[in-house]
């Protein structure tokens, strides 16, 4: 459904990927992996259309991708500074159902409804008319996998939606996303600095170093020799207790002087 | 004392004040809705500082209007423009938009000073830019005042539902197609035109007053998208007409008497908001738990 071919991006002076070939099928769930700068988010931001391509082709749907396809969903990572935290959460669904429309959207019976079912179907009825501010983290992620859900997409791109959620909240998320692709029969990009999370649930796996990839099952892509390989570095994956820890991966991967370090639980 | 008492309200022959000076009622009316429905967008994309650069710029543009020989009306609506188009296009970050119209009031405070002083003609009428006009809206005035605010009006009803996107939200709705930056820049046109008005009514220092005094008051009471605007519109509008009424028969600007209503109504809210967001927050845990 989303189709890549000798993708390049170049923002300013800097290639951030080239080459990318990727194919995400529906229903396949695809962890996007790689160093801060890697060009995780902005991949995302390709496939919605913000970013040209320098080189080769992004098909969604069977059409280049532009601007604004209400097929393709996207769940940002969750901010306490938001001017959205002061409204209430069944108005941020809401935003999702018809907020790029024209017009002033009098109330209506139909919309109401259709609020209702998405709030449902993440489990955020009982808290829908509470300001967001006033919501955990986890419940506000529900909210926003809500608004997601709203446009009825074929792709969902979530970009770090488990950041700053605890270890509860997490997996509560994570299953979340998981439960809905497999109902609905959408495709996930899921870029996340930290995989084990969702290690049960994705397909496959894309990781992003040094502007190259390597994309496979997750126990394929994530061993050392891959990851070595990929950042022409030693670094080492350890996994212990159905956990993946990645130790060595350089953090930027333009720097010179780079500090190799490790993140228990994290690709650093 | 008494005399204080008589300058300030004073309801002798109202009825046919009323009559004679019902155009004011009318400006306020009008006013009232443009700048109560476009606060609840100032309050949200956080532009209450740049709302008062963009009254001192207008200010100069009444002024250099007034010496120039242009017009008021068409200097301020001039000067409104060139500020909220500066600040809309240079300032995208909260912080540099701030430093901007710290910038650029002092400049067109002493712009506006300095063209009303060159200006040889009554004083009465130089203060009144800056601190609004005792009660008399001709019916020229009166026009141009509608057809400005119908324009805001109309197009914030238009641009409702993207505008209230991006501002909420902004990320996901440029994800959704929602023309975030363009709709930035339509907004502040809106909120140029806006300050223009409400300088003619209430001066240029006190342009917070309707613009961001009677949304924010909604707010504390409000948070469904129906109701804080309609709350927002409904105490704008109480705010002007009824200071207008007010200061009908009085020898003092309007201003002081719409400022006073605004400010006790968002103290009002400001009470009434607290209570309720406790509650709020009881339920939420409640639920929670």
């Amino acid at each position: 459904m989303l189709s890549v071919r000798g993708a390049q991006l170049t923002l300013g002076a800097r290639t951030l990927w080239t080459g990318l070939d990727l194919d995400v099928a529906p229903g396949e769930f695809i962890a996007v992996l790689g160093s801060n700068g890697s060009g995780k988010t902005s991949l995302l931001k390709t496939v919605l259309g913000q970013h040209p391509l320098a080189a080769g082709e992004m098909l969604f749907a069977g059409a280049p991708v532009r601007r604004g396809d209400r097929r393709i969903g996207y769940i940002p990572q969750q901010r306490g500074q938001d001017p959205a935290m002061r409204i209430r959460g069944r108005d941020l669904v809401r935003l999702g159902v018809d907020g790029e429309r024209w017009g002033p959207g009098w109330p209506s019976r139909a919309r109401r409804e259709r609020v209702d079912e998405l709030l449902d179907a993440v489990g955020a009825s009982h808290y829908a008319r509470v300001p967001v501010s006033l919501l955990s983290g986890g419940e506000q992620q529900r909210l926003r996998v809500g608004q997601a859900l709203a446009g009825d997409p074929l792709l969902m791109l979530c970009d770090e939606p488990l950041g700053s959620l605890d270890l509860r909240a997490q997996r509560v998320v994570s299953e979340l996303i998981d439960r809905h692709r497999r109902e609905r029969g959408f495709g996930v990009l899921f870029v996340t600095h930290d995989v084990n999370p969702v290690l049960g649930m994705v397909d496959r796996v894309l990781y992003l170093a040094n502007g190259r990839f390597r994309i496979g099952a997750p126990d394929e892509v994530l061993t050392s020799e891959v990851l070595s390989e990929l950042y022409q570095a030693e670094v080492d994956v350890i996994r212990t207790h159905g956990r993946v820890v990645i130790v060595g991966a350089p953090d930027h991967a333009h720097h010179d002087h780079e500090h190799p370090h490790a993140h228990p639980g994290e690709v650093a | 004392m008494t005399d204080w008492w008589t300058q300030l309200f004073d309801f002798s022959d109202y009825g046919a004040l009323l009559a004679l000076l019902h155009n004011s009622v009318l400006a306020g009316a009008v006013l009232g809705l443009a700048g109560g429905l476009i606060g609840v967008f100032v309050m949200t994309r956080d532009l209450a500082f740049a709302v008062h650069g963009i009254s001192e710029l207008s200010f100069a543009g009444a002024a250099a209007g007034l010496l120039l020989g242009i017009g008021v009306v068409e200097g301020s609506i001039i000067g409104s423009l060139v500020a909220a188009l500066l600040i809309g296009l240079l300032g995208s970050r909260a912080r540099e938009r701030n430093s901007i119209t710290a910038v650029l009031m002092p400049f067109g405070l002493g712009l506006g000073i300095l063209c009303l002083a060159l200006y040889p003609g009554r004083a009465t009428s130089k203060f009144g830019l800056l601190t609004g006009q005792i009660v008399a809206v001709g019916d020229p005035q009166l026009g141009w005042l509608a057809v400005v605010c119908g324009i805001v009006v109309v197009g914030l009803l238009v641009m409702w539902r993207p505008l209230s996107f991006a501002s909420l939200d902004a990320e996901v709705a440029a994800a959704r197609g929602v023309p975030v930056r363009a709709l930035s820049v339509a907004f502040m046109v809106l909120l140029g035109l806006a300050v223009a008005a409400s300088i003619q009514i209430v001066g240029a220092l006190l342009v917070l007053s309707i613009l961001v005094t009677p949304a924010a008051a909604a707010l504390r009471v409000a948070s469904s998208p129906v109701w804080v605007p309609v709350l927002s519109t409904a105490f704008a509008l109480v705010s002007l007409v009824g200071g207008i009424l007010l200061a009908l028969g009085s020898s003092v600007p309007i201003s002081p008497y719409v400022t006073t209503i605004s400010f006790l109504i968002w103290i009002v809210c400001v009470l009434a908001g607290r209570r309720r967001r406790d509650r709020r927050t009881l339920v939420a845990k409640g639920v929670a738990a």
